[in-house]
């Protein structure tokens, strides 16, 4: 089912959508003989938080790392700020304003917090060799203007404390939130986070959700994110995607689909058509 | 017509068994690299090490003679006229069961939960330990390795077929084969040999179920070392026991990242390629470049084929998730 | 108590970034480098200028060349020494070729060279990782020795196969050949090791130098973030190769003063420089350093130690050498990973406290 572009509107709480950002049309994804995804679209609009829900195996995953170009699928169009995405390798898709966390945490392991973050900014790094090699001139202060930015998403995430800790001893929690600031640090149009809550306590979840609130409504980045939390869902979510064995069966507000009866048989276990 | 000339089938099997000794080493590394994920630089000179030890008792031989004299002032060479070669390929066995033991317990296991580069470059670091040691104990200059195996030229052959063949390298190729077939039964059909496969595949699951991690490494590396006697045997009695030894586990390289790391039948396969390759080009493209292209060349056969195929003829498929 | 760090707090980015943040460690260094350039030379001689210093600075330039690409892009290269061979045979052809070029421009464009070359033998690591790399490497290290060795053009079709550096000067102050002063090549390979050590420190810590430990550390999650692997890797090959160009230039034509592919650049070397980095510290600019000097002080301490003072045959100490390099390998890497750059970090940190655990 595609929207076409429609008018911006706001919301209960004062958040502005505005039109299509991402549109999946007819995604098929295959791996040998097992069909991960099967003819999935759905539409992501700006400003928007974005919920993909299904149990596990459900093809989750993949659909992000299609979104991110990581996986190409056999069939379908991914189409982004209503341009035809051409055939593109994962970092030219860094550049086009998508960044993403992963469920297993990708954070490089032998780095700071501190740098982790600044590899973020790498796209909007742009010095050369010789003027990184002499460093005093245009390659200090490109640095320090992006330092300065990883700074502020260093104070808004709270983790000031471990900036220079090297990621691999950080407890999982925060080595969540670090890779959250990777993230971040890239100032993306679409922002796709991996079950950023898995593994975590109640507190850190609320934590979490009050982040990624708090990104769309301060910087307006668009968010989608996979989640396994049904109370998450409900309560940050605008609009939500089901997906179970590689096919969409439900599209539309929490709501609509709490109440939807081939969801609750997804996840009961009951067999359907 | 290439295939009527008697150089032409010279080359080829002598290269066929020169692919068998490097087999031989290679085969060394597989059984390691299965078992523990380890990429063992030393195996080269553990071959070395024990073609050393070999002839060390067979010519009575005293270790560390010469530190001795060095520091003690003793002068003893000789303990006597050395042993019956039987007896000293036993107690040589016996030694390489020992020091399978030694760097299980000193090397492997603190290592134990390393990333595969720390784990190679510790295997670099034990090679030189080694070979220091080797050196120390047995002196370094050249030695003669005599195990009574037939040597000089292949009568028959050079009768009925104008061909000049090494007998010293026929055995070698029988003696490899015994050993290769003796391997893969030993794997297939006994209690041990399951629980190798076992551990090869899956480290956790191999422990849940009551292996000892390090009774398999131990077992694993001195059944390498058993490779490296007869790799070491079969080279040494060839060219002489010396440092170049070691060397051949450099040569194995290629020989590995054409058939794969973790495939028996890919280093025969790869062992037997790299050796008919190296002779043929040698042989045919060598005089127009200056030769000496053994040097290189099987670095290079192994490094194009990679670029097309990373995971080798028999390796198991890289595949990376995210 | 002796290391202090109490107000030592930093109010700028700037101040943040230094090499040095404390205080201590600035003075300390600055005040090396003063006693390196003006004290030394003054009594310096053949032994030392030869055996000790040349050495060290000329390996240094190396390891910190091998460390950017083994040690922040986790590319593990076993070529080293067919790209000394190359970074050599480059400045023999300049300087041959070109009798009037300054010595510095014949080692800056050695360097570029090898950069190429570098980049030529750096492609394969887009298709292949880890120790299947490692073998590959060691394609070109064989490869090149062989080249050096059967290419006439190479050596200037002498009949010996060897190369010898004729007398050539910086600046007017003779640098190679048998009449250069023990102090002009000292300061010579020391202002190399200064110049471009500076400059590597700086890559380091700006986004490529990022780009590259990223690509080491999960280079999926690299791309996702926008590095494009193949200018990455290709661009610690490239720089990594530079250096290593430079030191094996450096190495021939200041150093050695003649050579020859087989015996100067074979694959010793490539396992000595990268032991160096490993014993000194991979991903460390220091422990390349600290690896160089100790690699290279430890054949003089033994010969001097065992030799000279114990009277040991000079083959036992060769390889008792061997085993303990093979045993500090073994060691360094249970113990401490990151080598001995590491281990002084940890030491300053207990010096910054001590006398209290705390």
């Amino acid at each position: 089912m595609t929207i076409a572009t429609q008018d911006a509107f706001t919301t209960d709480d004062g958040r502005l959508i505005g039109p299509t950002l991402l549109e999946v049309k007819g995604i098929t994804l295959k791996f040998g003989g097992v069909t991960a995804i099967e003819n999935i679209s759905f539409d992501i609009r700006e400003g928007e938080v974005r919920a993909i829900i299904g149990p596990n195996g459900a093809g989750k995953s993949s659909m992000l790392n299609v979104i991110n170009g990581f996986y190409h699928p056999q069939e379908g169009e991914v189409w982004f700020k209503n341009e035809l995405r051409a055939p593109m390798k994962p970092y030219q898709i860094a550049y086009q304003g998508i960044a993403r966390t992963f469920q297993n945490i990708a954070l490089f392991k032998g780095m700071s917090t501190l740098d982790n973050i600044m590899t973020g900014r790498f796209t909007h790094m742009s010095s050369g060799i010789l003027a990184q090699a002499l460093w005093k001139g245009s390659a200090e202060r490109e640095e320090f203007v992006n330092r300065e930015k990883v700074e502020r998403i260093i104070d808004f995430l709270e983790i000031q404390q471990i900036r220079k800790t090297e990621v691999g001893r950080l407890p999982y929690g925060l080595q969540k939130r670090v890779e959250l600031g990777r993230a971040l640090a890239a100032e993306p149009k679409l922002l796709l986070l991996d079950e950023p809550m898995a593994g975590m306590n109640v507190e850190e979840k609320e934590d979490m959700s009050r982040f990624i609130l708090d990104v769309n409504e301060e910087f307006g980045t668009t968010v989608a994110l996979i989640e396994h939390d049904m109370g998450v869902v409900m309560d940050i979510a605008d609009r939500v995607v089901v997906m179970d064995y590689g096919k969409k069966i439900g599209d539309g507000t929490p709501v609509e689909i709490r109440k939807n009866q081939v969801v609750i048989d997804a996840y009961l276990g009951i067999s359907h058509d | 017509m290439i295939l009527f000339d008697p150089f032409f089938w010279e080359v080829f099997i002598s290269g066929l068994l020169a692919g068998v000794m490097y087999a031989l080493v290679a085969l060394g590394f597989v059984l390691i690299f299965k078992a523990s994920g380890i990429f063992n630089f030393a195996q080269g000179v553990l071959a070395l090490f024990a073609a050393l030890t070999l002839v060390g008792f067979q010519t009575g031989q005293v270790p560390f003679a010469h530190l001795l004299e060095a520091v003690f002032g003793l002068h003893v060479t000789h303990w006597g006229d050395g042993m019956p070669t039987v007896l000293a390929l036993l107690l040589s066995l016996f030694v390489m069961i020992g020091l399978a033991w030694l760097i299980v317990k000193i090397v492997l296991r603190p290592l134990v939960n390393q990333e595969g580069i720390i784990l190679f470059m510790a295997t670099i670091g034990l090679a030189f330990v080694l070979e220091g040691v080797g050196d120390l104990m047995w002196g370094a200059n050249v030695k003669r390795l005599d195990v009574g195996l037939p040597e000089g030229p292949s009568d028959f052959l050079l009768d009925h077929t104008g061909m000049f063949i090494e007998k010293l390298e026929i055995s070698a190729a029988v003696v490899a084969m015994i050993l290769v077939a003796s391997l893969m039964l030993f794997s297939q059909y006994t209690k041990m040999g399951r629980a190798l496969r076992a551990v090869a595949d899956d480290h956790q699951a191999a422990l849940s179920v009551g292996i000892s991690l390090e009774t398999i490494w131990w077992v694993v590396w001195s059944i390498s070392g058993l490779v490296a006697l007869v790799a070491g045997v079969m080279w040494g009695a060839k060219s002489g026991v010396q440092f170049s030894l070691s060397l051949i586990a450099l040569k194995a390289l290629p020989v590995l990242m054409l058939g794969g790391f973790t495939s028996i039948p890919g280093a025969i396969i790869g062992g037997l390629m790299i050796g008919v390759g190296e002779k043929m080009f040698e042989f045919y493209i060598g005089p127009m470049i200056g030769g000496a292209t053994e040097n290189w060349f099987a670095y290079m056969l192994a490094l194009l084929f990679l670029l097309f195929r990373p995971q080798g003829l028999f390796g198991e498929k890289i595949i990376e998730r995210v | 108590m002796i290391y202090r760090e109490a107000g030592d707090f930093k109010t700028t980015y700037k101040a943040d970034q230094e090499t040095f943040p404390i205080r201590l460690d600035k003075v300390g260094f600055w005040l090396s480098v003063l006693i390196v350039v003006f004290v030394i030379p003054l009594f310096l001689n053949d032994y030392w200028e030869k055996a000790v210093f040349l050495p060290f600075f000329i390996y240094a330039i190396a390891a910190i060349g091998l460390n950017i690409l083994t040690g922040y892009c986790g590319q593990v290269s076993l070529g080293t020494g067919g790209f000394m061979a190359v970074g050599a045979y480059s400045s023999y052809k300049l300087m041959t070729s070109f009798p009037n070029l300054d010595m510095f421009v014949v080692i800056i464009c050695s360097g570029i060279v090898t950069a190429f070359v570098g980049i030529l033998f750096g492609i394969p690591s887009l298709r292949i990782k880890g120790f299947y790399l490692a073998v590959a490497t060691l394609a070109s290290q064989f490869f090149l020795v062989w080249l050096f060795n059967k290419w006439e053009w190479t050596y200037n079709y002498s009949a010996t196969g060897q190369i010898t550096a004729p007398e050539r000067d910086f600046l007017g102050v003779v640098v190679t050949g048998a009449y250069s002063a023990p102090w002009a090549t000292y300061l010579f390979c020391f202002g190399f090791l200064f110049i471009f050590g500076w400059m590597a420190r700086n890559l380091v810590r700006g986004h490529i130098g990022r780009s590259w430990m990223a690509i080491r550390d999960m280079d999926i999650a690299a791309e996702i973030i926008g590095v494009n692997p193949l200018k990455a890797k290709l661009s610690a090959f490239a720089i990594s190769s530079f250096y290593i160009g430079v030191a094996g230039a450096l190495y021939f034509s200041v150093w050695l003063g003649a050579a020859e592919p087989t015996e100067a650049f074979s694959i010793d070397k490539s396992f000595d420089v990268l032991f160096m980095i490993i014993i000194g510290g991979l991903g460390s600019m220091t422990g390349s350093i600290i690896g160089a000097a100790f690699i290279v002080l430890l054949p003089v301490v033994f010969k001097t130690v065992l030799v000279g003072l114990l009277g040991w045959p000079t083959d036992i100490a060769e390889f008792t050498q061997i085993i303990l390099i093979g045993s500090l390998i073994i060691f360094f890497l249970i113990k401490e990973p990151h080598g001995i750059a590491a281990l002084w970090r940890t030491l300053k940190q207990k010096l910054r406290l001590w006398p209290f655990p705390y």
